[in-house]
């Protein structure tokens, strides 16, 4: 910021702001001290964030590099670990169970939640109790409730078989205890907790979407349909994107619901990459091996958020 | 909206009241099926047609469920737990977004992208690390372990930078012109005003710190330890033919969270919005 001296000003000695020396120390030591007071905000927090979350995250990828088990021994193997992913077969289970949950959660979670949003966007007598309905399963415990869907489950004198007898005869699913039908169930209960979640931040994204777009498409004579393809859903892409990458993340880690639910099984029928490594790290001390699990899930899901926003970003552009 | 009354859009308006009755039932079943199954005698729980009303009225069930399980000491745990990460992770959440938000300072955007990306990063990637980590302090097989996993999260940052980005920065300008510290500022202007942020980020942290049941099945190991997922989840496994007995404690496990979550609602749809609408 040098204004340009003209002519003779100088030669007068007014009282320029005399350039900079005299002033610049006082203000460089404010920008010190603001930096060291924004620091001292965000440290208590940041510590405590780059011990335990940071530093895990970067010794991951040594571990995978060692054959740390449990006597404590840690010797280097370089890639040894992911050349033996390649032949483990339980492995590709995991992954291909991860990729099959993933595939479906996604897509059902979306469409189900935006319906309930849209649902309950149409200003309905009651729809403030069904928000709470809808949202309630998600601030629910994973265990109470896995058991009980276990119960409803039941192939023999389940609610849901008994209900299901009434339409559909011959044979009925087993659910849980059935080599086909376990993941569908343990997708069933993922979307029914999960959606009121996502129903939330898509019913926070409708109330952005400008009503005289509506009322415009509605005089030029689109239903409601055609309304809602290219009024509400336009509207509604930063919203769409951040609830796409959150339950793309959600569901490639899926864990908890599945080991309460049917611990993997049966067989390995629902064993999910998450699953592998908590059986390979602490049911057999194998931390070196399960943490080259961990690298693969790991860079699965940075892989898909990164392509999520470069998706994102061109068609911003 | 409602002056327009053709036939049709009222056959529609009545469609849509019983998609939403309908949905709401669906979605409470599970529920309903678990306050009914604890009040039943145990052989009462699986038959056909479903007996939808109990009868007799099985009572006793809540009174032996405190008995057979150790409920007082896992409730006690995980209060002592879920109070502390709570306490922390407002504490400590507030204190650095004001730091994100409000202050100007060179490594401030770069240092809040590392929290935005561990968004992505599971915790089920790194929980070995951390699992070895905590251990060599001797932190494993201690409640110690289950406040540090969760009190330093980026959730409370984000939501909470989120909230005071929308306070006006003219209030802590005037403040600072007044003489007021930085420290004064966030205490006594910003800390008052984001109240309805701050009981979000409690009741939303305290939930999930009482629903969290991966933490404690990796760290603590005996029984004394216990927080209420974890004992629940075991008497389920000793108890796996007591159908009735294993619902009363379910509806316990989730009654106080139910009560939390009716009373506070509000923070709790709040937060998730604010939290989603930037994305």
């Amino acid at each position: 910021m040098t204004t340009p001296v003209v002519g003779n000003q100088r030669t007068l000695g007014f009282s320029q702001p005399e350039p900079s020396r005299p002033l610049r120390k006082p203000r460089t030591s404010l920008k010190v001290r603001n930096a060291l007071i924004g620091w001292t905000f965000i440290l208590p927090n940041f510590l405590g964030f780059a011990v335990l979350t940071l530093t895990p995250v970067i010794t991951l990828f040594y571990m995978s590099l060692t054959n740390w088990n449990i006597f404590g021994t840690a010797e280097w193997v370089g890639l040894e670990n992911f050349a033996r992913l390649v032949g483990d077969k339980s492995f590709h289970i995991a992954l291909g169970n991860t990729l099959y949950y993933a595939a479906l959660h996604i897509p059902i979670t979306i469409i189900v939640s935006l319906a309930l949003a849209l649902l309950l966007n149409q200003k309905l007598r009651g729809a403030a109790f069904f928000r709470t309905v809808a949202f309630f399963p998600y601030i629910t415990s994973i265990v109470a409730v896995a058991v009980v869907w276990n119960m409803l489950f039941s192939p023999e004198f389940g609610p849901i078989n008994q209900f299901l007898g009434m339409f559909v005869g011959g044979d009925l699913p087993g659910w849980t205890v059935s080599k086909d039908w376990a993941m569908p169930a343990v997708i069933i209960v993922g979307t029914w907790k999960d959606m009121g979640y996502y129903m939330l931040l898509f019913l926070a994204g409708l109330q952005t979407v400008p009503t005289e777009l509506h009322e415009a498409a509605r005089i030029d004579g689109a239903g409601a349909w055609q309304r809602f393809w290219n009024v509400t859903l336009p509207c509604l892409r930063p919203t769409m994107f951040f609830v796409t990458v959150m339950v793309t993340i959600q569901s490639l880690k899926v864990f908890d619901l599945i080991l309460v639910m049917t611990d993997g099984g049966p067989g390995q029928a629902t064993l999910v990459l998450s699953q592998y490594i908590y059986q390979k790290g602490f049911e057999q001390f194998q931390f070196g091996y399960a943490s080259a699990i961990a690298v693969v899930l790991f860079l699965i899901c940075i892989l898909v958020t990164v392509v999520q926003f470069l998706y994102n970003k061109r068609r911003d552009a | 909206m409602t002056a327009r009354t053709s036939p049709f859009r009222r056959f529609g308006r009545v469609l849509l009241y019983v998609t939403m009755i309908v949905a709401a039932a669906g979605i409470m079943l599970p529920f309903a099926w678990m306050v009914i199954s604890s009040l039943k005698l145990n052989n009462q729980v699986f038959t056909a047609p479903v007996q939808w009303i109990p009868d007799p009225v099985q009572w006793s069930n809540y009174i032996d469920i405190w008995v057979k399980a150790d409920m007082v000491t896992w409730v006690r745990n995980t209060l002592v737990v879920s109070v502390a990460v709570t306490f922390l992770q407002v504490l400590t959440g507030s204190f650095a977004a004001y730091g994100f938000a409000k202050m100007r300072f060179p490594g401030r955007d770069v240092l809040f992208l590392l929290y935005i990306g561990t968004i992505a990063v599971p915790w089920q990637s790194y929980m070995i690390p951390q699992f070895q980590m905590l251990s060599s302090w001797g932190l494993n097989n201690t409640l110690w372990a289950i406040m540090l996993l969760q009190a330093f999260g980026a959730f409370g940052v984000f939501l909470m930078k989120q909230y005071y980005e929308s306070i006006p920065d003219s209030l802590s300008e005037a403040a600072r012109i007044d003489g007021l510290s930085e420290y004064g500022i966030w205490w006594r202007i910003i800390i008052p005003l984001s109240v309805p942020a701050l009981a979000s980020l409690t009741i939303i942290t305290f939930v999930q710190t009482w629903n969290d049941y991966l933490g404690p099945l990796i760290y603590l190991r005996e029984r004394p330890l216990w927080t209420i997922q974890l004992g629940l989840q075991s008497f389920i496994g000793e108890y796996n033919a007591e159908h009735a007995l294993i619902m009363t404690g379910s509806v316990l496990s989730v009654l106080p969270i139910a009560l939390i979550f009716l009373l506070g609602q509000r923070y709790f749809v709040q937060g998730i919005a604010t939290t989603g609408v930037k994305g």
